[in-house]
């Protein structure tokens, strides 16, 4: 695998680093400024200082591109570790929370919190939490009393995933102004999210990606195998299931303030993969990074490509990450990967 | 010493192993022989608290593996096992996983296990591609890895399951000298093979299954007397003497 030579030295994990930090600050330096107003870096700068709202320049600081900027950052660090977690876990390169239902699964939660308490929204992601939660736990169990194999799991979080979209689709059609914003919801996105909403999914995402962070040694030890981990002295039953219970909270407060986001818990943990190997302290933390980068860098596509028209976040990371996914792929299978 | 006492273990409820009394004493390389599918691995998963038994008990110095936590069993027993995932890690890593029943949170190794999982690399010969992916490395290569893993462990205890399959003649014949090298240091080495021949030449003691009961638990040579690999493999087997010792053979035809 010569993309992991690259990291595999000193010198050259060190450049992927700081490239990849420099390249995060970037995107969120970019994302504050453009936009259908563009706002140089100085007026940026001064607005965060100050606090000041009561400017142009302040208020869409503030109100507009400081609320999606965190939204981006937790979204894809959330879903790429997510991703990570689960792909390590069930020893599937091809599971991710939008592949296996964990994503359909709370987005039902929120459609069915929106429908009957509309009241009780910033319960939402606790109520996506417990959803993605039964989604991890049906598709699990689903695929276990089949004989476990790797398509199994797949097949049965694509028919679970199904499942549960029209599921979604019946709570919309009968409760219209459950989620007003349905399209938007379905292919994810950002718009319109405030600091207030994003604040009970911080509190889950921020925690969630430090257990995953110190949890690491343990999925080291589980990837070698389950039988081979149990001999390592691993308690692998209590191991899985707390590192599938965080997948499902990374999972479900993305999904309670964007949306049924795909892409990025698939696509993430693969690139860095090729990138950092598969040591799990480096991965998870390469995914959250590399995850908050590429969403970031994804909504500010979708921003300003055909400002002042936006695009749904969603459409604009199937765009850039279906081709990415299938080079990668292809790469692979070309022996050059 | 890890002993099995009338241990019946296997899966969904169907035992693979019957009523199996057997014992791994230390400083010998035992060896279990059978057909496929006479449930040598399942015994060895026992063994190992990997598989409840059915029924009887595994015994650690007198302990019932039941009352032992993972990692109490993980600082007794290591296991070099036939089929594995390979992860795209740095061999070093892998060997450190070795140390993993000794350490605490935060999951940190420290120097000492570094010394040990490299000590460990040098006496498998696995310690040249130390900073290798060991996906990158051959099968041969990766056997080293994996074994440099179980010994980093140090567990008066070593299970190896089918360590030669697919390895070439030199790789197969250092495998045998680390299990002889382990036994002459005291430890209790079980190894599972199929080379009937490199059993009786190597091991200090043979245990042959058939249809998941033991058929047989000696000495090679009383193994061979006893004509139940014959029986058990139907084949034919020899012995003869050559100026390297004793070597054993087979043929097609059981006598």
């Amino acid at each position: 695998m010569k993309s992991w030579r690259i990291c595999s030295t000193p010198g050259g994990k060190g450049i992927f680093w700081v490239t990849l930090v420099l390249l995060t600050l970037t995107a969120c330096v970019l994302s504050l400024g453009l936009g259908s107003v563009t706002l140089g870096p100085g007026e940026v700068v001064q607005a965060l200082l100050s606090g000041d709202t009561g400017s142009t320049a302040g208020r869409i600081v503030h109100f507009v591109r400081l609320p999606r900027l965190c939204a981006a950052l937790l979204c894809g660090s959330a879903l790429a570790v997510s991703g990570m977690v689960i792909q390590t876990v069930l020893h599937n390169p091809l599971a991710s929370p939008g592949v296996i239902g964990v994503n359909s699964s709370a987005g039902l939660a929120v459609a069915l919190i929106c429908a009957v308490a509309p009241s009780a929204q910033a319960l939402s992601p606790l109520a996506a939490f417990l959803g993605a939660l039964a989604g991890v736990g049906l598709v699990v169990g689903i695929a276990q009393s089949t004989g476990a194999s790797r398509m199994t799991l797949v097949l049965a979080g694509v028919a679970v995933s199904n499942l549960l979209g029209a599921c979604i689709d019946a709570v919309v059609t009968l409760v219209p102004e459950a989620l007003t914003g349905i399209t938007d919801f379905r292919i994810g996105g950002f718009s319109g999210v405030t600091m207030e909403a994003l604040a009970p999914a911080a509190g889950m995402i921020l925690p969630g990606i430090a257990a995953v962070l110190l949890l690491s040694r343990e999925m080291d030890v589980l990837s070698l195998g389950e039988e081979l981990a149990q001999s390592l002295g691993l308690r692998v039953r209590p191991v899985r299931f707390v590192l599938l219970m965080l997948a499902a909270l990374l999972a479900g407060a993305a999904v309670s303030f964007a949306g049924l986001v795909g892409f990025v818990g698939l696509i993430v943990p693969h690139a860095m993969r090729r990138l950092v190997g598969e040591e799990s302290l480096p991965l998870a933390a390469g995914s959250a990074l590399g995850g908050a980068c590429f969403v970031t860098v994804c909504d500010l596509l979708a921003r300003t490509l055909f400002a002042p028209y936006e695009l749904p976040v969603g459409i604009v990371l199937s765009f850039a990450g279906g081709p990415f996914f299938l080079w990668l792929l292809l790469r692979r299978r070309g022996g050059k990967g | 010493m890890i002993q099995l006492r009338n241990v019946s273990a296997g899966y969904g409820g169907a035992p693979v192993v019957r009523n199996v009394n057997l014992d791994f004493p230390a400083g010998q390389v035992t060896v279990l022989l059978g057909p496929n599918g006479s449930g040598k691995s399942t015994l060895v998963k026992a063994a190992l608290g990997l598989l409840p038994a059915m029924e009887g008990e595994v015994l650690y110095d007198g302990r019932n593996i039941r009352e032992l936590k993972p990692r109490e069993i993980a600082r007794n027993a290591a296991w070099l096992t036939q089929s594995r995932d390979t992860p795209s890690i740095q061999a070093l890593k892998m060997v450190l996983h070795g140390r993993f029943p000794y350490s605490g949170y935060p999951r940190r190794y420290a120097r000492e296990d570094y010394a040990i999982a490299r000590a460990a690399m040098e006496a498998t010969g696995s310690l040249p591609y130390e900073n290798e992916n060991v996906r990158t490395l051959s099968g041969g290569q990766r056997q080293s890895v994996y074994l440099a893993m179980t010994l980093a462990q140090d567990t008066p205890t070593v299970f190896m399951d089918e360590p030669t399959t697919y390895l070439d003649i030199r790789r197969q014949l250092e495998i045998m000298n680390t299990a002889r090298k382990l036994a002459s240091q005291g430890k209790a080495v079980v190894l599972v093979l199929h080379d009937i021949a490199l059993a009786l030449e190597r091991a200090d003691r043979v245990a042959v299954l058939r249809e998941g009961e033991l058929s047989c638990w000696d000495t090679p040579e009383a193994v061979f007397r006893s004509g139940v690999l014959q029986k058990t493999f139907r084949v034919g087997m020899e012995r003869t003497d050559t100026p390297h010792g004793v070597r054993y053979y087979y043929t097609e035809e059981a006598e």
